[in-house]
């Protein structure tokens, strides 16, 4: 089995001395996975927020955008968790007994209310008046799916699309805490492990929510410039620079956090600070100093911060929206891989280090990891195509009374 | 209340049903007998086989080696440590239990570590100490000071 | 009639978060910290199990190592321990050097010459059957638990393999069995104890430096070995209220 033979390959790799059992990595790539994908949905559900709830109406082109992404990550969220467990099957234990005392028990239930009844909701009471309206222009069985859509029902009135409106608004308020609870839970299943001190910290889970809001807007940025090139359609520039706005704010408000963090342990340097930094500049140099902050926080920071000086042409405005929206997307990922992995790489004894080979060919987290992240691109073709927001009729208006 | 609000809430209403359901099923039985955990679990763990069945039970059988073990430093040492794990033997008295001469059987415990504590047990250095020969051919394993 | 559309979603959305509010200080008021501890101390009767370890008899022979992974079928392959071995050696340049070879099972070693020793000792390691256990807290479907007699056990039949108990634990006892896919770890030989025999590891060692039982029983060898002894528990910043106790623990071990 190749999982045995790379433990007996670590084993010629301990640097140090460990507890035996700590030779193996039980959190592997797909627990990097999983906080990546919810990080982007909750990211991607928050810009969607930020256009209906705080009226910022720059924003509206990607407001549909942002919620289907949301939605096509968030039906692919457990999938990395069910993968990785030992017994996969039984993994419907956590909904029929979880263990209060636990964070992960509540898992299951903030994922099925969060998809059930803020993201699924919110999207058919938007698009619920568009599907009746495109039941009735389609024929056969797309006729039929459009209709079990709406649930059958076929009011196209004024006061009925008022209805959807004002409810649509209130789950979209009721949807900010529960986006904060369906990343800050992760962040506090890391920070409320008193054993291991790289993540027992009380920023762990403000970090993640943070670092999650900027990977979501980055990642709707690089879809809502992909589906207008594919759909040969004009960029509103507006939008674009709106996004990037509140995607340096909230870059700012993650980097001074994950400082803060390292500061204080710099400062504090407890019992466990020796090893943590032996580790941070040896095997993590790589991912945090270079892929983390250099890629993920430094470029983006300094290049979004001169924009909001001096805007250069269209044409360079966009191409560095692109290198931008990958680079943080691709340092929120080393982001969880710091935490994650670098969390198990040194020993609780203090004394030593494991180490974590990627076996990037045949090594079956890391195919399954980039499947579990590749699907949802699909998925929100699919979405897209089913409910395309460019067909939408305007939005009704509401009279202020 | 508008129409799409009570087809939704009867949605709602069969999908936490169908939970409540699969809750009430899936539960083991057990759950919740002596806490947030199966009770069966506690019989189940203590239903495992044990392998070690302490010198007591040997010395039912093996008497006179254990009174010549009851005489020497090796008094208090439980005869499976170097024997191995009894349960097989006790089962059917014909089943040999396989033991090695060589000494690094002894040499287990034996050996000179600066960590071990001279006054709790004995060490040897094995290159000096007689090498080349095996240690019981001079000591007796279940009476060994010579 | 119209509502005015900021009202109704504010006016919902405070009631509904006060109600929420409400019930949780209501739930904490009936039972306070009832959701965060994973056990209570059973009240006065039934066993109560602690474990206690001499380091000044343990001369590093790893036969509680053996012996347990013999009675428990622990895989070898490549190695995992439910309980091991550890050689501490601090050097007079007061570098601390630790090892467990293959767990202690195939002997030690010391790293540097005997001169160059200052100080040097074995200390086993098991699972600490810690009564405010941070393994039982954190299982998400309850496959991890504190038995009533006080030992935190698996129920491997339902266990999922998530692994959070196993990075909750402070002091490394905890694995995943490579073929069953579930967590292991020492159960105080569980099924021993209900035949009226002793834990493995504890009959094995030679030298009588591991000691167990039942800690409300005052005359018991463990609290007579507390009563004794100068005992420390490792990491006890963390307040697991380990039941593992060391007698001549040394600052050095983590």
């Amino acid at each position: 089995m190749d999982k045995i033979q790379s433990l007996y390959e670590a084993l010629t790799k301990v640097d140090g001395f460990i507890y035996p059992n700590e030779l193996a990595l039980n959190w592997d790539m797909l627990i990097v996975m999983y906080p990546y994908i919810t990080g982007l949905v909750a990211g991607a559900f928050i810009l969607a927020s930020l256009n209906r709830v705080f009226d910022i109406k720059a924003l509206r082109p990607t407001y549909e955008l942002s919620l289907l992404t949301a939605l096509s990550f968030m039906l692919v969220a457990t999938m990395p968790l069910i993968t990785h467990l030992g017994q996969p099957f039984r993994f419907y234990e956590m909904l029929i007994t979880p263990h209060l005392t636990s964070a992960m028990a509540i898992f299951g239930f903030v994922y099925l209310w969060y998809l059930m009844v803020v993201l699924l909701l919110e999207i058919w009471f938007d698009y619920r008046y568009d599907m009746v309206i495109w039941s009735r222009e389609k024929k056969g069985f797309m006729k039929f799916f459009y209709k079990a859509l709406t649930l059958w029902v076929s009011d196209t009135s004024p006061e009925s699309r008022k209805t959807d409106e004002k409810i649509g608004y209130f789950i979209t308020v009721v949807g900010i805490p529960s986006a904060f609870l369906l990343h800050g839970y992760v962040g506090f299943i890391f920070g409320s492990i008193k054993a291991n001190p790289w993540w027992s910290t009380v920023m762990m889970p403000v970090i993640f929510l943070f670092s999650a809001m900027v990977s979501g807007i980055a990642l709707v940025m690089f879809i809502y410039m992909v589906v207008s090139y594919l759909r040969k359609q004009k960029i509103d520039m507006n939008a674009l620079d709106t996004i990037a706005k509140y995607l340096f704010y909230i870059l700012i408000i993650d980097f001074t956090l994950e400082s803060l963090d390292q500061i204080h342990r710099i400062y504090e340097a407890d019992e466990s600070f020796d090893i943590l930094k032996i580790l941070v500049r040896g095997k993590l140099f790589f991912t945090f100093f270079i892929m983390q902050i250099g890629v993920g926080v430094v470029i983006p920071l300094a290049t979004l911060g001169f924009l909001q000086f001096k805007k250069p042409r269209v044409r360079i405005r966009k191409l560095i929206y692109w290198i931008i929206s990958i680079c943080v997307l691709v340092g929120i990922f080393y982001m969880r891989w710091n935490v994650v992995i670098g969390g198990q790489l040194f020993s609780k004894s203090f004394y030593g280090f494991t180490s974590y080979k990627v076996n990037l060919i045949g090594g079956s987290d890391v195919t399954l990891s980039l499947l579990w992240f590749i699907v949802p691109f699909f998925i929100l073709a699919f979405l897209l195509w089913l409910l395309p927001p460019w067909k939408k009729a305007p939005p009704i208006e509401i009279p202020e009374e | 209340m508008p129409l799409q609000v009570k087809r939704l809430l009867l949605v709602f209403a069969i999908f936490i049903g169908i939970m409540l359901v699969l809750k009430y099923v899936l539960t083991p039985d057990s759950w919740r007998e002596y806490g947030p955990y199966r009770g069966n679990a506690i019989g189940e763990i203590a239903s495992q086989q044990a392998k070690y069945v302490q010198k007591e039970s040997c010395a039912d059988c093996h008497d006179s080696i254990a009174e010549i073990k009851s005489r020497g430093e090796h008094i208090n040492l439980q005869c499976e440590i170097c024997h191995g794990p009894g349960y097989q033997h006790v089962d059917d008295e014909n089943f040999k239990m396989e033991i090695t001469k060589n000494s690094t059987l002894c040499l287990q415990c034996h050996t000179m570590n600066a960590a071990s504590p001279k006054n709790i047990i004995k060490q040897i250095d094995a290159t000096e100490h007689n090498e080349g020969e095996e240690c019981i051919t001079c000591h007796n394993p279940h009476q060994p000071w010579l | 009639m119209a509502i005015e559309k900021e009202n109704f979603s504010r006016r919902d959305f405070i009631k509904n978060s006060s109600m929420f509010a409400g019930g949780v200080v209501f739930a904490s008021l009936i039972n306070p910290y009832k959701f965060v501890f994973a056990t209570k101390q059973p009240k006065g009767k039934g066993k109560w199990y602690g474990i206690g370890i001499d380091i000044e008899k343990c001369i590093g022979c790893g036969s509680c190592a053996r012996a347990c992974k013999i009675e428990n079928n622990v895989p070898d392959d490549p190695f995992f321990f439910r309980n091991w071995v550890e050689q501490y050696t601090i050097t007079n340049d007061e570098r601390i050097l630790v090892s467990s070879p293959n767990g202690g099972i195939d002997g030690f070693k010391q790293p540097v010459p005997e001169e160059d020793i200052y100080k040097t000792f074995f200390v086993p390691k098991m699972c600490n059957h810690c009564a405010k256990s941070p393994c039982t807290q954190v299982c998400p479907v309850g496959a991890s638990f504190e038995s009533p007699e006080g030992l935190a056990l698996v129920d491997q039949s339902y266990c999922i393999g998530c692994g959070y108990c196993v990075q909750a634990c402070p002091y490394g006892c905890r694995y995943i069995d490579p073929v069953k896919g579930v967590v292991d770890k020492c159960t105080l030989c569980y099924h021993r104890l209900e035949k009226g025999l002793d834990p493995a590891c504890m009959m094995a060692c030679p030298t009588g430096a591991r000691i167990y039982g039942d800690l409300n029983d005052k005359n018991s060898a463990v609290s007579l070995f507390l009563k004794e002894h100068n005992c420390a528990v490792l990491k006890p910043q963390l307040n697991t209220e380990s039941k593992l106790f060391y007698n001549d623990l040394s600052q050095e071990v983590h």
